[in-house]
């Protein structure tokens, strides 16, 4: 078999991957362990939603502790899920700011609210469980009979802490605030469902107390609704476990050692400075270590993203078609050969698109559709190249390998000086959390990537396959010669 | 064979014509900057009822709930778009039903974007850095791209040249039809002229990998005449390429909808411009630079 000959193989194999990547109902991949499904993730320009960046609120002048800028990113990153929103992003951009994106997203204010909430702090009745019971909890996520969006139970507890938590009456309705996305997308968690007795709302105050013995506590003041509840609950049960969770996470189980009917508390464990800090924080601040604001937020309908979609759709079959009878008009037979490999680029760029998976925005389309260009310029500095080869009387074989090699230098250079600028939007729309800018810079660079693989292996390869049987002599005007 | 060198002030000249209308009109009428750079909010709405109320009520509206400067525009025949100072969602809730109630029918939000001023002002300074950085590191990777070439640093500078005669082009094209057509800069203004930079680099460095293979294949040639025949045979090449990308961006412009319009043309005035730049005024700049022309400048007329 021809040396140029030996590329085929593995170029079939990539299109066939490609291809089955880019199937509209592609089955995934799930072999053993290993599952994963593909799918086009498309921008909020063109499905509709709500993006917005979140910022600490901190002075301008004060840097912030990145760990607890990963904390607050995770804290986001669940209410988010909880939302039930599909393909959410939650990215953290620059040193204090966090970009969220939830496509689909119909009701931004509703959103924002419960991603902007301090914390979701929850005392639950965990007066059927044993101490041990209540300790394997820690750490663990529960489910609570809170609903986010809905006002405070206070009313409706004082007459039912007394019954135990599984009943169903104690499940609090949600009024009609709270629709039905909402209740229906708490993260399902095995296990009973616990009643809230209150919520971090009525917390006033909550600070660190050095005991006689060295040791911390954890000293808390209600409000008087706050004590009131508490009063009732605490005379109630002592020595029964008052589970505390954050965001449906069980992060205390202390029990009640005598009722506390001033709204005054402390609690007791046997904390480390740092662990008695950390639990009054998060009892302050909720989960999140750092107070955010929003300070950008864009919301596109679905009706306006649909449209976008279809529009540019359109102009994009128009744009490549134009672009492939250009090349077969104007370049003959290497023309029709180097529309093939262009195929083969839009192929294996798209399935790089669902494989990564990039979020198509309109001007990550327009990325792809102008790396199409870049795709082309490759093969017309290739077949000009060959052209002039030709022209100086060699053999076609030696011409599309001198072609080739001649013009290398600079697709190089000249993609290499766009990748630059690729790398530079990059960042910069990363920094901003401009995901546009992002969105395109990562299409144009995976395009001009893509465009060299085909430049080199795949045009280089169909041309041998193609042209090496013709007669060159006979056929000259095949070449637009 | 065409000689585009021995034109070369023509065509610096011609350069001059499109700059120079442009800058005058950026120094006279300036670049309104969009929400992005300065921040502010933007309200895309379309009234269901069919019949959009006058701007003027609007704006009164707004001034009610304490937005005040609000600038209202009519878009198609049942929508309106607002921009005002930077609001938050409910407050923005808050407005769109106190219209639906005055005027009388149900709106459907398309589009809603607020941003805070201080993060305005620092997107537009590292939009500013970002452009700064490009034109380093292009430079930085001519110079060793044709490390092997006498005066490689020539052609990083003679590329950076190009490349900001691309930018002004850009401006100058924008400072005039955003006083006319109501556009605004925005991030995709930025993203399209990034990726005219990089366009613009991306077409000289190909007629400068010729003139740097000439160079080495005819020595005995003069500067000038190596540097025109360079040009002369990448030029099927770039009209080719500058055609086919054009092309695809003109199907974008027609009927890629009005979201992306202002990018595409921006992108499409500057790939002309790029293709334009690298055949007719980076190479010859190189050629400027071998003669030392410009101690030619002041004493008696350039031999054009």
């Amino acid at each position: 078999m021809n040396r140029s000959y030996r590329l085929l193989i593995p170029i079939i194999l990539i299109l066939i991957l490609a291809i089955f990547i880019d199937l509209p109902k592609s089955p995934g991949i799930h072999i053993g362990s290993y599952n994963r499904d593909f799918s086009t993730h498309l921008g909020l320009d063109l499905v509709g939603g709500l993006q917005a960046l979140l910022e600490a609120d901190v002075p301008p002048t004060t840097s912030v502790d990145p760990k607890d800028m990963a904390v607050a990113e995770k804290i986001v990153e669940n209410r988010v899920n909880a939302l039930g929103v599909s393909e959410p992003v939650v990215q953290q951009a620059g040193s204090k700011r966090i970009v969220i994106e939830l496509p689909g997203e119909t009701d931004p204010e509703k959103a924002l609210a419960v991603i902007k909430q301090t914390g979701l702090l929850e005392f639950v009745d965990m007066t059927s469980l044993t101490n041990q019971e209540a300790f394997a909890l820690v750490h663990t996520k529960i489910n609570t009979d809170w609903v986010p969006g809905v006002s405070q139970p206070t009313q409706s507890i004082t007459s039912t802490v007394t019954t135990p938590a599984s009943t169903p009456e104690l499940t609090i309705t949600p009024s009609a605030t709270a629709t039905s996305t909402i209740t229906s997308t708490i993260p399902a968690v095995l296990g009973p469902t616990f009643h809230t007795i209150m919520t971090g709302a009525d917390l006033k105050n909550v600070g660190v107390q050095t005991t006689q013995g060295g040791g911390y506590v954890v000293a808390f003041e209600l409000n008087s609704e706050g004590s009131q509840i508490f009063k009732d609950f605490t005379s109630a049960h002592v020595g029964q476990i008052l589970g505390i969770t954050l965001d449906k996470e069980v992060i205390s189980a202390p029990s009640v050692n005598t009722p506390i009917t001033g709204g005054k508390g402390v609690i007791e464990g046997k904390f480390t400075a740092d662990e008695a800090n950390t639990l009054a924080l998060q009892l302050k601040y909720g989960s999140l270590p750092i107070p955010l604001k929003v300070i950008t937020s864009e919301s596109v309908g679905p009706t306006l993203g649909q449209d976008s979609l279809n529009k540019s759709l359109v102009a994009g079959v128009i744009g490549l078609t134009v672009v492939v009878l250009f090349m077969a008009l104007y370049y003959r037979l290497p023309g029709i050969v180097a529309d093939l490999a262009l195929l083969c680029y839009a192929t294996i760029t798209f399935a790089l698109f669902r494989l990564i998976p990039v979020t198509l925005t309109l001007p990550g389309i327009a990325g792809f559709i102008l790396s199409v260009g870049v795709a082309v310029d490759a093969n017309v500095l290739i077949f000009e190249r060959l052209k002039e080869e030709l022209r100086a009387g060699k053999s076609l074989s030696h011409a599309i390998d001198l072609g080739w090699k001649n013009a290398w230098p600079s697709i190089r250079d000249s993609n290499f000086s766009t990748l630059i600028t690729c790398g530079i939007l990059f960042w910069f729309g990363n920094t901003f959390g401009a995901s546009i800018v992002k969105g395109f810079s990562l299409t144009l660079a995976i395009g001009v990537l893509v465009s060299m693989f085909t430049a080199i292996v795949v045009t280089r390869t169909f041309l041998h396959v193609v042209l090496d049987r013709i007669n060159f002599t006979r056929h000259a005007s095949w070449f637009g010669l | 064979m065409i000689d585009i060198v021995k034109r070369r002030y023509l065509y610096f000249g011609i350069s001059l014509l499109v700059i120079i209308p442009g800058m005058l009109a950026l120094a006279v009428w300036g670049l309104p900057l969009a929400i992005d750079f300065k921040g502010g909010s933007l309200l895309d709405i379309s009234f269901d009822s069919g019949t959009v109320p006058p701007p003027a009520q609007v704006t009164t509206l707004y001034a009610e709930n304490g937005f005040r400067d609000s600038i209202v525009q009519t878009s198609g025949q049942d929508g309106m778009i607002i921009r005002s100072t930077d609001m938050t969602d409910a407050q923005r809730n808050q407005l769109v039903t106190l219209m639906e109630a005055q005027f009388n029918s149900t709106i459907t939000v398309n589009r809603f974007e607020s941003v805070g001023p201080s993060v305005g002002q620092e997107v537009a300074k590292r939009a500013a850095g970002a452009v700064g950085l490009a034109a380093l590191g292009i430079l930085l990777y001519i110079t060793l791209a044709f490390r092997g070439v006498s005066n490689a640093y020539r052609f990083g500078v003679a590329a950076i040249i190009a490349m900001l005669h691309d930018v002004l082009v850009v401006l100058g094209v924008e400072a005039i039809l955003a006083h006319f057509l109501h556009w605004e800069v925005d991030s995709l203004f930025l993203t399209a002229l990034l990726t005219v930079i990089g366009f613009s680099v991306h077409d000289t460095i190909v007629v400068f990998d010729r003139i740097r293979e000439n160079l080495y294949i005819y020595r005995k040639l003069p500067y000038e005449t190596v540097v025109n025949h360079s040009i002369v045979q990448t030029l099927v090449r770039s009209i080719n390429t500058q055609l086919t990308v054009m092309l695809t961006l003109f199907a974008l412009a027609l009927f890629g909808g009005i979201t992306i319009r202002h990018f595409v043309v921006i992108l499409l005035v500057g790939v002309f411009s790029g293709t334009y730049s690298s055949i007719f005024n980076a190479s010859p700049i190189l050629v400027v630079w071998e003669n030392k022309e410009w101690k030619t400048w002041f004493r008696r007329k350039p031999a054009v």
